[in-house]
């Protein structure tokens, strides 16, 4: 196959995987009322998921973020948790401030 | 058929000092420095975001490419890392249904949900009136998408003066963000150990399996977080 072709495919592939959880979730949604018990468990099973991915994003990163050092990332996600919630919850100027320090940091 | 002010004012949770396009750009511009890497044209990363448009599959799939994996092999490794949408689209569209809107607006605005979308709405839906949520929800999925696949444009043509520093630096923007909005979000017992329960359990059991680890730690942190939110009362 040619490579030009492969990378249609793979792009189709990737979209058509990630839009069937999408859509599978709108089509359940129509069923769950969100007095149950079941739109409970989906709400604490979608957080704990979702901090699972981010968990990992800074332990084990994909791209390239994998070609800094692990105590780095550590460090940093704590100072920016830090500022985050002694600026009255600023989102900007914590990702700001990662972005500046890993950069310097890794260069280091 | 939409509320335009509705909708403009999901559009404009863009803006402001909570503003998701910070990060929404600084991962989508390292995206797509790592397409054009990965051999990719201008046309295909811009491709990838606009109908992919969920960050980790986006990654699993270049590097997938990367080590020359099959397509069968990026099928199944770019499903089990974005599965995490079927519960983020449970716990989020009943919040924003309503008879009076039509089918068509909750399937095809499903393609909107993403970290930051969701995020955003379960921040706020609160606010608005219950009869135009979808509405205000597609105001917000079409400014985060929009940058998202705009971002990637950049990062592509940028590619060549971005150096690779300054990449990383670019990655960590991301978890940072969405780490500190997930702690914004920890208002009552069982969510606060969703997070931190999903947050360890997660890196963990990818030591034992690598491609179902975020499904498990889902599950695991997730019901264990029900069970005692339950018992609490919360």
């Amino acid at each position: 196959m040619e490579n030009s072709q492969f990378i249609i495919i793979a792009i189709l592939v990737t979209s058509l995987a990630t839009f069937i959880s999408r859509f599978m979730g709108a089509l359940t949604s129509e069923k769950v009322s969100i007095n149950s018990k079941i739109f409970q468990w989906f709400n604490y099973v979608a957080y704990s998921t979702l901090a699972a991915l981010l968990g990992r994003m800074i332990i084990f990163p994909a791209g390239v973020l994998s070609e800094s050092n692990v105590v780095i990332r550590i460090l940093i996600l704590i100072v920016c948790i830090i500022i985050f919630l002694s600026t009255k919850k600023n989102l900007v100027l914590p990702t700001l401030f990662s972005a500046i320090l890993l950069t310097v940091l890794n260069n280091i | 058929m939409i509320n335009s002010k509705v909708f403009l004012t999901g559009l404009k949770s863009l803006k402001g000092s909570r503003s998701p396009a910070i990060p929404l750009a600084a991962c989508f511009i390292a995206l797509g420095a790592l397409l054009k890497d990965a051999g990719f044209n201008l046309q295909q990363s811009a491709a990838s975001s606009l109908f992919t448009y969920a960050l980790p599959g986006q990654l699993v799939m270049a590097e997938s490419m990367l080590v020359g994996a099959s397509i069968i092999n990026i099928f199944l490794a770019v499903w089990l890392v974005n599965f995490r949408l079927y519960p983020m689209t449970v716990s989020l569209f009943p919040l924003l249904e309503h008879k009076s809107q039509p089918k068509w607006k909750y399937y095809l605005s499903c393609h909107f949900l993403a970290v930051s979308s969701w995020l955003i709405a379960k921040e706020s839906y609160k606010k608005i009136d219950k009869r135009h949520r979808i509405d205000f929800w597609i105001g917000i999925g079409i400014g985060t998408w929009s940058t998202a696949i705009l971002m990637t444009v950049v990062g592509y043509l940028s590619a060549d003066y971005l150096n690779k520093d300054m990449l990383v630096g670019l990655a960590i923007v991301n978890p940072v963000y969405f780490f500190c909005m997930m702690i914004g979000a920890m208002k009552n017992v069982g969510i606060s150990i969703a997070v931190t329960l999903g947050t360890i359990l997660g890196p963990l059991i990818y030591l034992i399996t690598t491609e179902w680890a975020l499904l498990y730690a889902g599950l695991i942190a997730g019901t264990i977080a029900f069970l005692i939110g339950e018992k609490s009362g919360k």
